[in-house]
């Protein structure tokens, strides 16, 4: 199966095979007018299997997203064809307005200007926990 | 700006420093008696609590400043729907500092990002109440001279028990503190405590549901009450409420030195006949979270260059 080389763009690599609609969805990608190629299921030596997905224009990206939902994957910027910028992705720190606190009694779930903002708490067991009320994200 | 909104937010040596404060407050009263003249505190009681309130109140009057507040969200401009940052805002412009208890948790640490002086998080719904943990932490200290080294028998509703919780991760930092906990099983302490807390800092603990076998080893016990406002099903808090009553006859084996903490109110589960009992230290606690409120006013306005 052959996907277009991309001339300026992003390629986010080294997906966990199974996790690329998720970070598709996650990344509102279904918003953008430009090509975007969702590769599943691609043959990794490193990984087994692993998915890819491709946007064809130099956008940018929300990387605490990817670094949550997928640890690991990597951020490649192409600018004319070349590879430019190589990005290994690690869990971020915060994340804001990313995931959503569904503790019923948390200040979040009632005030509608409040950013929802999440910490790593447990880095070992990928533990996120609402700066608020301190609710473990699921 | 510092603000109190979690007991995790002083470090050991910042409580001690409100500890030998607080010390120094009930030894020499009359040196502290001016240091908030003309200094206003805001009670922003968005739910009714009577003691802590009135202790924060007569924390600030003690120190000669003033009071203003509301102690109860129908007579503040939430019932308008104002904003808890848009309050914090509003009140910045009137007091020094803020005494915020919320029934919403978070509700104090978006005071504190939105406020221009000192917020203290006077209880946020069943999250933290860091101040009942200083109340605590004070009594400890008066009634053991001493943090470390102590078997801390926590007892009765310790899942939703939020001065629990806070005391567990405060006295997890000294070395040589061992908990008991005695409880239900279904008002266990919650897992996500026992491994980030407990088990991330090797903390030894045991769990039991035995009140009386655990007694002997005790030098501290902490009693709690099983809150009605905290359970969504009615059913479930008759049948635990009356789990753990302290009567004498179960002190029986208890350690002549232990010291018998309860964060009050208490509805039946320590007897009244065990106030008379030189072991029961809960209304010293009460004596105590007002003088611990008392330096941490001090504190806060201090680092604010308030005074």
């Amino acid at each position: 199966m052959n996907i277009d080389a991309i001339q300026n763009g992003i390629v986010i690599d080294h997906i966990t095979a199974g996790r690329g609609m998720q970070l598709y969805e996650l990344l509102g990608l279904e918003k953008l007018d430009c090509s975007v190629a969702i590769i599943k299921n691609v043959h990794s030596v490193k990984q087994g299997r692993k998915d890819i997905i491709k946007i064809d224009a130099d956008i940018p990206v929300n990387l605490d997203v990817i670094g949550y939902v997928d640890p690991g994957v990597s951020v490649n910027i192409i600018r004319n064809g070349e590879l430019v910028e190589k990005r290994s992705i690690d869990m971020p720190e915060t994340l804001t307005n990313v995931i959503f606190c569904k503790n019923p009694r948390c200040i979040t779930t009632c005030e509608q200007e409040i950013q929802h903002v999440f910490k790593l708490t447990d880095r070992k067991n990928k533990v996120y926990r609402c700066l608020y009320c301190e609710t473990k994200a699921n | 700006m510092r603000h109190l909104i979690d007991i995790m937010d002083f470090s050991t040596e910042e409580l001690q420093q409100l500890v030998d404060t607080a010390n120094d407050i009930i030894t020499q009263p009359a040196k502290y008696s001016e240091l908030c003249r003309g200094k206003k505190l805001a009670t922003l009681f968005f739910e009714p609590s009577t003691r802590t309130r009135l202790s924060f109140e007569a924390a600030m009057y003690e120190l000669g400043g003033n009071v203003i507040g509301f102690s109860e969200a129908n007579s503040s401009s939430a019932a308008k729907g104002e904003s808890v940052a848009d309050t914090a805002k509003t009140i910045s412009c009137y007091a020094d500092i803020i005494a915020m208890r919320h029934p919403k948790e978070g509700a104090p640490l978006v005071a504190s990002a939105n406020a221009t002086i000192p917020v203290i998080n006077a209880g946020d719904g069943g999250h933290n109440h860091p101040t009942q943990t200083l109340a605590d932490l004070l009594t400890i200290y008066r009634e053991k001279g001493r943090f470390d080294h102590l078997t801390i028998g926590l007892c009765g509703d310790l899942k939703f028990g939020r001065t629990v919780h806070s005391l567990i991760a405060a006295m997890s930092r000294y070395e040589g503190v061992k908990f008991v906990l005695i409880s239900p099983e279904e008002l266990k302490l919650p897992s996500y405590v026992k491994k980030e807390v407990l088990k991330a800092r090797n903390i030894p603990y045991t769990q039991t549901t035995d009140l009386e076998a655990a007694m002997p080893e005790l030098d501290i016990l902490y009693m709690t009450r099983v809150q009605r406002e905290r359970f969504f099903n009615e059913e479930d808090y008759l049948r635990l409420k009356d789990s753990y009553i302290l009567t004498m006859d179960k002190l029986a084996n208890a350690k002549r030195d232990l010291a018998i903490l309860h964060p009050l109110p208490r509805v039946n589960e320590i007897s009244v006949a065990i106030d008379a009992d030189p072991r029961a230290c809960y209304f010293k606690q009460v004596l105590n979270g007002k003088y611990m409120r008392m330096a941490l006013i001090l504190k806060l306005l201090k680092e604010a260059g308030t005074i």
